[in-house]
């Protein structure tokens, strides 16, 4: 019977192609402008390390102006001081932590025909790759003990391994930047969280680093600060040194705890060191220390851009039209259709059968306007691709889950627009029907 | 116009699918609405002026990474090279580039101290050709001197005796004084720093679009010597994209130990300032365009299936004498009639949407004259789409009316 339905479907659709292509069209426009901008969202809003992103915490102190937050309502600057980062870090009271920050730093590289380049560069602890789980191609991160000696160590990402040693296991090499010698330790393979979660401060949707140091050669080294740098008091004179002790916050810190609830025990140890800290005068306003986990932090720092939220509402109106249209086109037509009803209910079709006869098309413009959907979906993102350039890295792919999601809303809801018509046209009462023709 | 009570209780015997076509209009107007005003709102503030000469503007990154790198004297031949380059208007050293996404800013008070209002400003560090260089008019007071020029070491804490600020910066330190009264006044920088305002300029935006202090900025008569530095490069008109090519590989000669990098225009530099403003606009337009086309072809497909349905009706009403203008009216103001009522629909839920956007998105809200141009263009468009089927509805032979079926 069903196949049969589909041919009397396939017959009926076939017989005013231009309506046919207009519903299928409609369809297809509005779930290709709202699958292309849901993925965006969906992409923006993904879990950059789903097994643990309950157990890592951003760390948040208040170090800031007695007089005005850092950001209202009394929000904690959204970056920690080196005293801190450095201070926690020789805490150590949690599982795993890492301070970081962002520098360049030229490379010279050995072959004399290729040029010096910058890089940008990560600063973090031991604990950065494993606690991110740091995809290695060779070798390894540094340990605990490098942090401690300051030791010229580096780790290259792969574009920056295959650019500078020609994508060779490059363990054990040296690497020349700005006149000294770094060894090499360990080359990553391909990583790009999205969002790079670990450092949202200058752009979300940004690729990792080119390469990663020591974050104790910041002071032995004076790496300068190449993120965001926030001050509320002056800095007190024109060392380095000064800048490291002041009230300036620019560096992220991380932990990594292996039972969520482990938070609560850090959160005391902060605010008693706080408290320690207040006793020699810093930490002017009340005490306000956060700890947020990866998913609560992007919310916070509202990784997913206000104007992709706008659009995706925008494109979930635009497809509310198209179903309109489309639900008023099917009316029309199963209306116009009552003749050949009544007569198939007096020769004996029950209103079950001529209903899922029905459905059965409003079902088949609903697959014929997904596929569509899906092409232009696919065509949408390349298009916002072009428009935005590299500001969103990697969020214009198409991806299993979206592609069901996209073809089963274009079904569902052409049925869902299918049903008010096909129950219109389904109770006409045959015997009126007849008589008038 | 004696039509408008029989069309009425015509539409009355299918109310469903005349308020499924009118609510597909008020869905209309209510994106269309709030699309143009997004595509506008976001147009006036790409359409704020940076104050600069932009088409003849461009930059570069000189870093130095060789222990035998000499900054200072790098710069000053730098600048006196490419101040000699043909074609080359000025020159300047700069700390940050206008509308680029990255700079300083810096708090200034108009007393001593740690209280009082603290204003933020955009802070380029520029020498006596900056003000040429960035093509900014001096409105009052004078520019710095050759000789007031210093050299600023990377953790400098000091500030210069003199600078020179935006006229929207002096507005905002001294409210209650024209700006260009306000020459000769001191501001106050990292707590208790005197700066004596020299001179205003009459604009200049910060590196940050998005900042609501954008018109804020002071120039500070100092060069930079963080290892890293810019050259701001002003070329005669047309001349600028031969000079990027000369300027860099002039440049590039020196055997400084540097490299020069991230040679661009400033033309490039807006476009990517505004590249999601300009990204949503697009977005916008086509949803507004397809949206049309999509409502427009909707009713074309709606009338078309009433005439086919009504042909027999249609054809006893010209055998009975009604004109083919009769015909053609009947649809226009049916559908008139459906469209008003979308429209007024529409209209309440635009100024609802509106709300709900300036609620959750800090949109401003909406001009009230979009609404009746929104409103006059839906009813044009309805017209236009229900004239084709209406025309060929006029057509049906009155003899039609004698057949069966």
């Amino acid at each position: 019977m069903f196949i049969y339905y589909l041919r009397l479907a396939m017959l009926s659709l076939r017989k005013n192609i231009l309506l046919t292509s207009l519903m299928i069209t409609a369809i297809g426009l509005g779930i290709g402008a709202a699958m292309t901008t849901i993925t965006v969202n969906y992409l923006m809003s993904a879990d950059p390390i789903p097994h643990k992103s309950d157990r890592l915490f951003y760390v948040q102190l208040d170090n800031w102006d007695p007089n005005s937050p850092y950001q209202e309502p009394n929000e904690p600057p959204d970056q920690v001081t080196w005293l801190e980062a450095t201070n926690l870090m020789a805490a150590g009271k949690a599982f795993r932590q890492s301070a970081m920050g962002q520098s360049t730093l030229i490379v010279e590289p050995n072959r004399p025909e290729q040029k010096p380049f910058v890089t940008r560069v990560r600063m973090a602890y031991a604990d950065f790759f494993p606690m991110f789980d740091v995809p290695f191609l060779y070798g390894s991160g540094w340990t605990a003990n490098d942090d401690l000696d300051r030791r010229l160590v580096v780790v290259l990402s792969k574009a920056t391994n295959d650019e500078v040693f020609g994508g060779v296991n490059s363990v054990g090499e040296n690497l020349v930047m700005e006149g000294r010698s770094y060894q090499v330790v360990g080359v990553l393979d391909d990583w790009h969280p999205r969002p790079k979660f670990f450092d949202l401060s200058t752009g979300a949707f940004n690729l990792p680093e080119d390469l990663y140091v020591p974050y104790s050669l910041k002071e032995s080294l004076e790496l300068p600060s190449t993120g965001n740098n926030n001050c509320w008091q002056p800095v007190s004179e024109d060392t380095f040194q000064a800048f490291l002790q002041s009230e300036c916050v620019n560096s992220q810190f991380w932990v990594e705890f292996e039972d969520p609830d482990d938070q609560y025990e850090y959160l005391a140890f902060l605010d008693n060191y706080v408290a320690e800290q207040k006793k020699l005068g810093r930490f002017p306003r009340e005490t306000n220390n956060r700890l947020s986990n990866v998913m609560d932090w992007m919310e916070n720092q509202e990784v997913v851009a206000e104007d992709a939220r706008m659009m995706m509402y925008m494109a979930l109106m635009f497809l509310i039209v198209c179903l309109l249209n489309t639900v008023a086109l099917l009316l029309a037509k199963f209306i116009g259709r009552t003749g050949e009803i009544a007569l198939r209910r007096a020769v004996g079709a029950s209103r079950r059968t001529l209903f899922a006869q029905h459905l059965i098309e409003a079902g088949l413009i609903g697959a014929a306007g997904g596929l569509l959907g899906l092409i232009l979906a696919w065509l949408g993102l390349k298009g916002i691709n072009g428009l935005y350039g590299d500001q969103i890295n990697g969020l214009t792919s198409l991806d299993p889950n979206m592609i069901a999601l996209a073809i089963g809303l274009a079904v569902i809801s052409t049925i869902l627009a299918g049903l008010y018509p096909t129950w219109r046209a389904c109770s006409v009462p045959p015997a009126g029907q007849l008589k008038t023709q | 116009m004696n039509q408008i009570g029989p069309i009425f209780r015509a539409l009355l015997r299918n109310k469903v699918g005349a308020f499924l076509l009118a609510l597909q209009i008020a869905l209309t107007m209510t994106i269309i609405v709030n699309a143009i005003h997004m595509i506008e709102n976001r147009s006036s503030l790409m359409a704020r002026p940076s104050g600069l000469d932009e088409a003849n503007q461009f930059y570069l990154t000189s870093s130095g990474y060789r222990d035998d790198f000499n900054e200072q004297l790098v710069i000053e031949q730098d600048l006196r090279l490419l101040r000699q380059l043909p074609g080359v208007i000025n020159a300047t050293q700069i700390n940050a580039i206008p509308l680029s996404g990255g700079g300083w800013s810096m708090g200034l008070r108009t007393a001593p101290g740690q209280d009082g209002l603290n204003t933020g400003v955009a802070i380029y560090f520029v020498d006596e050709n900056g003000i040429e260089a960035l093509d900014v008019e001096l409105i009052a007071g004078n520019n710095f001197s050759t000789s007031e020029i210093s050299y600023r070491e990377a953790n400098a804490v000091e500030w210069p005796q003199n600078a020179i600020i935006t006229a929207a910066t002096a507005k905002e330190l001294f409210p209650d004084l024209e700006p260009a009264q306000t020459v000769g006044k001191t501001g106050y920088i990292s707590g208790d720093e005197p700066l004596t305002i020299i001179g205003i300029i009459d604009q200049l935006q910060a590196p940050w679009n998005g900042w609501s202090g954008v018109e804020r900025v002071m120039l500070v008569p100092q060069r930079t010597l963080f290892g890293s530095s810019r050259y701001f490069i002003r070329t005669e008109p047309g001349q600028r994209d031969r000079i990027m090519k000369e300027a860099e590989e002039l440049l590039l000669r020196q055997d400084a130990g540097r490299l020069v990098r991230n040679v661009r225009t400033m033309t490039e530099t807006r476009e990517d300032s505004y590249r999601g403003h300009q990204a949503l606009q697009t977005v916008l337009w086509i949803t507004v365009v397809l949206l049309t086309i999509i409502t427009a072809l909707g009713i074309v497909g709606m009338v078309t299936f009433n005439v086919n349905r009504r042909r027999k009706q249609i054809g006893t009403r010209r055998a009975l004498g009604a004109s083919r203008g009769d015909i053609m009216g009947y649809f226009m103001i049916e559908n008139f009639m459906v469209t008003s009522f979308g429209l007024l629909l529409g209209l309440g839920s635009s100024i609802a949407l509106n709300i709900w956007l300036v609620d959750a998105f800090n949109l401003p809200r909406i001009g009230w004259h979009y609404l009746p141009i929104a409103m006059v263009i839906l009813w044009l468009l309805g017209q236009l789409a229900v004239f084709g089927p209406a025309r060929r509805a006029a057509g049906i032979s009155p003899a039609l009316a004698t057949r069966t079926t």
